[in-house]
């Protein structure tokens, strides 16, 4: 390779304008316009609203009890849907790298199904299972059990629709883990039990922090499927989604645009962290 | 039996030093425990949805599809989302190009911004664009008053909330292909004299193509279903913005079984069909990749 070729190649590394200096400045204006407008202007008037007569008037509106106890539902259920997935999403996903059988491809694709089904036939489904005319009716009242229209319902929807996260996280870190380490802590005469603790567990630790994140932050955002399911009673089944709901619907805009704000934070926080961990572990390695 | 126990049986009869074939009845287990997980919460669910809208028949089911609400839904959530994947489309790649070529002051920060509609839940996005858009307030009357636009109980409003939610699919899926290309063509069809959008159009585009299309059908797909954001956005008035998701809602309602089913399954199935092409193609970009 000449000199000439490789001082090229250098400079080729830093963004050199390829386009003129106008051509660069419009794209440029044009993306950020567009995202201003699109994105930043929606939050910020949002925030606008809430705060307009003051933070004490924000505060007010979310210590009602009403907002704190539909607050705790959501928190409660996205608790349990995190603890179920962490199980389950473990074994789901180790089935599919390290196990193979017929269907695996077909599985594979399925897990991803919850992204694209609208929340309203997830909610819908499970009332066709579980609901007063739905297939699974007798079972339930014969066990006393309720599941539509109360907490179990809202749970197992909000377990649909976040299925694929922590499976999607574990995946590609078992994958690029592989089985070499864990064979070697065998043949040195390390139990089963030592060998997962020790050795896989670890290894995995940044997708089971990604994937309990984004978990949540979903399971705190979900409202279609709890709304068909839970049917958002008041003081029984409403969440804080189905609370903004009914305070639009009742017009309290202060407690909607609040709770809104409070919500979004919230899985902003989690989201962007999440981010920032996951860029930082990146740099490191 | 829990998830370590199990896993733990497994890799004992892996790693096992024996020559001796065993039964692997811990893999046995934990591919049945993985399969009754994903069956229970995922494949029953779908599969009762089938049974109900088909149980009287396909001529019942179709004719539940073409009534005219029902169909109007179906309609305007399938042109609505397709004009938000074509403009998300062209901006999404246009902000990765940015993001990926340029050097300017607020780049990590937009590139950051990027993601925030992953993380805001779609109710609220809705909300949002209701105090921004909406007739009441400012910009919205100003939009209405001036320019005779209503964004907000109409379908723009609809395509507008599909377009924040969206708009990370494609940037994402088409920045790290960007980052990756090797620059050496450009560089050669800029010395041949070559200009921008040539040089764009037949050497930077071409690889991208495959990372674009399934960041487009993902935004698509995730359109269809869209339900929280739109909602709130569309006022919802039958034959004018009313979409399929809140169709369903008012027939589950309304007591409508077949008619809230019907419906139900044709969302599925695009649904079911557009993840079955991603899928495909993500896996062929990977392979591309190797």
């Amino acid at each position: 390779m000449s000199l000439e070729t490789v001082d090229k190649r250098q400079k080729a590394k830093k963004p050199v304008p390829t386009a003129s200096v106008w051509t660069r400045r419009l794209l440029i204006s044009v993306v950020v316009l567009y995202v201003g407008v699109l994105i930043l202007a929606p939050i910020g008037s949002i925030i606008a609203g809430a705060f307009k007569d003051g933070a004490g008037a924000v505060l007010a509106a979310l210590s009602q009890p009403d907002v704190i106890a539909a607050f705790k539902r959501t928190i409660l259920i996205a608790v349990v849907v995190v603890f179920v997935h962490l199980v389950f999403g473990t074994i789901v996903a180790w089935t599919l790298v390290r196990d193979r059988f017929p269907g695996r491809d077909l599985i594979n694709g399925l897990i991803d199904m919850p992204f694209a089904v609208s929340p309203v036939v997830v909610g819908y489904m499970l009332l066709l299972l579980f609901g007063r005319n739905g297939l699974l009716a007798p079972v339930l009242e014969r066990l006393d059990i309720r599941v539509a229209f109360a907490m179990p319902g809202m749970i197992l929807a909000t377990l649909f629709v976040t299925l694929p996260f922590m499976i999607r996280e574990l995946i590609p870190m078992l994958e690029a883990f592989g089985i070499q380490q864990e064979q070697a802590a065998a043949t040195m005469g390390a139990n089963s039990w030592q060998i997962f603790w020790r050795i896989t567990l670890p290894a995995l630790r940044w997708g089971f922090i990604y994937g309990v994140t984004l978990t949540f932050a979903r399971a705190l955002g979900e409202f279609g499927a709890v709304l068909v399911i839970g049917g958002g009673i008041q003081g029984r089944t409403e969440t804080a989604t189905l609370y903004i709901y009914r305070a639009l619907d009742e017009r309290q805009y202060m407690g909607a645009y609040s709770a809104a704000i409070v919500l979004g934070l919230i899985s902003l926080a989690l989201v962007i962290g999440t981010d920032i961990l996951r860029r930082r572990e990146k740099a490191k390695s | 039996m829990d998830a370590p126990e199990l896993i733990q049986r497994v890799d004992r009869e892996k790693t096992a030093p024996t020559g001796l074939k065993q039964v692997p009845w811990g893999r046995w287990v934990l591919r049945g425990v993985a399969l009754a997980y994903l069956s229970a919460l995922l494949i029953i669910p779908l599969a009762v949805i089938f049974q109900d809208g088909l149980r009287q028949g396909l001529n019942e089911f179709w004719r539940q599809v073409i009534n005219p609400v029902a169909w109007s839904a179906l309609t305007l959530t399938l042109w609505t989302s397709a004009v938000m994947t074509v403009i998300n489309t062209v901006m999404g790649t246009l902000a990765a190009y940015v993001l990926v070529r340029y050097e300017f002051p607020g780049k990590s920060l937009l590139n950051a911004v990027i993601d925030v509609p992953l993380a805001i839940p779609t109710l609220v996005t809705g909300v949002m664009l209701v105090v921004l858009f909406g007739p009441q307030q400012a910009l919205g009357a100003w939009l209405k008053n001036e320019l005779g636009i209503s964004i907000i109980f109409a379908p723009p409003g609809i395509i507008l909330a599909l377009l924040f939610i969206t708009f990370p699919f494609v940037v994402r899926a088409v920045q790290p292909v960007l980052i990756d290309l090797d620059r050496t063509q450009e560089d050669a069809a800029t010395t041949l004299g070559a200009a921008g959008w040539t040089i764009f159009r037949r050497i930077t585009l071409p690889p991208l193509l495959l990372p674009l299309t399934s960041g487009a059908l993902l935004s698509f797909a995730r359109a269809i279903g869209e339900f929280g954001a739109i909602v709130i956005v569309a006022g919802n008035i039958p034959f004018y913005s009313q979409t399929a998701a809140v169709y369903v809602l008012g027939e589950v309602e309304s007591e409508n079984r077949l008619g809230a089913s019907a419906v139900s399954i044709v969302m599925v199935a695009i649904s079911f069909s557009l993840m079955m092409l991603i899928n495909w193609l993500q896996r062929r970009s990977q392979k591309e990749k190797q």
